[in-house]
């Protein structure tokens, strides 16, 4: 395993779409239930241990078996209640296989993925194991919206990156849980989730103007 | 030898070179894979050639949209013609080609930016990259796309991974100095479009100036005074990209 490319994998700047993408915060804003910092470190923990837990379990899943990609997409599609964040699921897949097909000989997984398909699919190619796909897919999970974060509420940047070093750990330890269960079958992969970025995207899609896709 | 060294059955991407040698693995290396160098790592395009796509960009308000609105009247008729938009946080400029009616909805695409707009067409094309492929799935070969950016700042480029060619339009309304300012927009675009000329004589905008300057700045490269006021076909723009079109020949 290479630390090196683990890094390119979970870089911010990997052109693969997320710059577009609040990871739900922008309707939580909006809402009036994020406006400080404190409120942003609640909203990444509890996104975390919902829809980052299930991100990283299947990323984890499909680096180890990149071959059942359709299966875990199936899967990630019931855990997925909201069509609008369906559609930002893939639509970050899909940009994130084209960053991952100019980087890496991939094997075959359909047009549009979801994103944490992809990731595991990517890390596959890339020599990384379940490990190191979901710790990238635990990473991508707070960093996404911790950048929102501080162009929505204009934070300070250095406060913003002090709560992602905070919560580094968490991240580890998430990812240290959805990568045992890589060898899960699909139906007893984590399945935890968060109504309210559900509810959030639905109206969040209805908005005529907003920053963000997603 | 790595068995992903293999020579892959009919790889159509050429090999770097006919004595090609993949670097050797020393027993104790970690297992790796490499890109197959006889795999071509992008999708395949169309067959032929693919549409000509060609960026226009500027400042907030210099006239874009309304030069994608002279150019769809302009070329419709003979061209295969498709239109991405991005703006910062609405669908108004799609939706502003689409109440005037210059082209059919499925032919207009709007991607959303993130706030960053010179992000989505420079740092991270992704999103623009699969609007287009959507509009030539859907709508079979075209022969132009455009891709119209957020309006921006006198920084903002396409990248050349998204576009062939990229138009700058700066207005007359901003001053006079903005041709002197620079900024690689105006120094590097293919080609620079100073529009609302119309407006000179009302901001005190001296056009001869804006002409040295633009000569200064970009040598060579072509600029052209605009009023779509007035010339609501574009004439030079449309015809200079009638030739690119014409150089590049016909798509599918
Ligand atoms: N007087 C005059 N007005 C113009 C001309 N071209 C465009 N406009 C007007 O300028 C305004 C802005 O034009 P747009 O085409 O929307 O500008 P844009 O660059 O697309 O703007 P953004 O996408 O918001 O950055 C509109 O009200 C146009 O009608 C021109 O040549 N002369
Ligand atoms: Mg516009």
């Amino acid at each position: 395993m290479s630390l090196a490319t683990l890094l390119v994998l979970a870089d911010g700047r990997l052109p693969a779409g997320g710059h577009a993408h609040s990871g739900g915060l922008e309707a939580q804003v909006s809402a009036g239930r994020v406006r400080d910092l404190d409120d942003v470190a609640a909203f990444l923990r509890g996104k975390l241990a919902t829809s980052g837990l299930v991100a990283a379990a299947f990323a984890a899943a499909a680096c180890r078996r990149p071959g059942r990609w359709a299966e875990l997409d199936g899967g990630l599609d019931a855990r997925t209640p909201s069509p609008a964040l369906r559609k930002a699921s893939r639509a970050q897949g899909r940009a994130l296989l084209r960053a991952g097909r100019a980087m890496w000989a991939l094997p075959p997984i359909g047009r549009e993925p979801h994103q944490p398909t992809a990731l595991g699919v990517l890390a596959h190619a890339a020599g990384l194991g379940p490990e190191e796909a979901a710790v990238a897919a635990a990473h991508g999970t707070t960093t996404g919206a911790a950048s929102a974060a501080v162009r929505l509420l204009a934070l300070d940047p250095y406060a913003v990156h002090a709560l992602l070093a905070r919560l580094a750990p968490a991240c580890d330890r998430i990812a240290g849980e959805a990568a045992r269960h890589a060898d899960d079958a699909v139906n007893d992969l984590p399945a935890a989730g968060a109504p309210l970025l559900d509810i959030g995207a639905e109206h969040h899609a209805t908005w005529e103007v907003r920053l963000f896709a997603s | 030898m790595h068995p992903d060294h293999a020579t892959p059955a009919g790889g159509a991407w050429p090999r770097p070179s006919e004595n090609y040698v993949p670097h050797a693995h020393g027993p104790d290396e970690p297992p790796h894979t490499h890109p197959d160098p006889g795999v071509d790592p992008h999708q395949a395009l169309a067959a032929g050639p693919r549409a000509l796509r060609v960026g226009i960009g500027g400042p907030v308000g210099s006239g874009k949209t309304a030069l994608v609105a002279a150019l769809c009247r302009a070329l419709g008729e003979e061209l295969r013609l498709a239109v991405v938009t991005n703006d910062i946080y609405t669908t108004e400029d799609a939706d502003f080609l689409l109440r005037n009616g210059v082209l059919p909805a499925e032919r207009i695409r709007a991607v959303e930016t993130g706030c960053c707009p010179h992000t989505a067409i420079r740092d991270d094309i992704s999103a623009n990259l699969d609007a287009v492929e959507d509009l030539e799935a859907t709508l079979g070969p075209l022969d132009l796309v455009l891709v119209e950016s957020g309006g921006d700042n006198l920084t903002a480029t396409f990248s050349k991974g998204l576009i062939d060619r990229q138009i700058f339009v700066v207005d007359v309304a901003g001053g006079d100095k903005v041709p002197r300012k620079g900024g690689p927009g105006v120094t590097a675009a293919d080609l620079l479009v100073i529009n609302k000329t119309d407006l000179a004589p009302l901001v005190g905008a001296d056009l001869a100036v804006m002409d040295r300057d633009a000569k200064e700045r970009r040598g060579e490269l072509p600029t052209v005074f605009l009023s779509l006021v007035e010339d609501r076909a574009a004439t030079p723009v449309a015809e200079w990209i009638r030739i690119l079109v014409g150089v590049r020949g016909p798509a599918g």
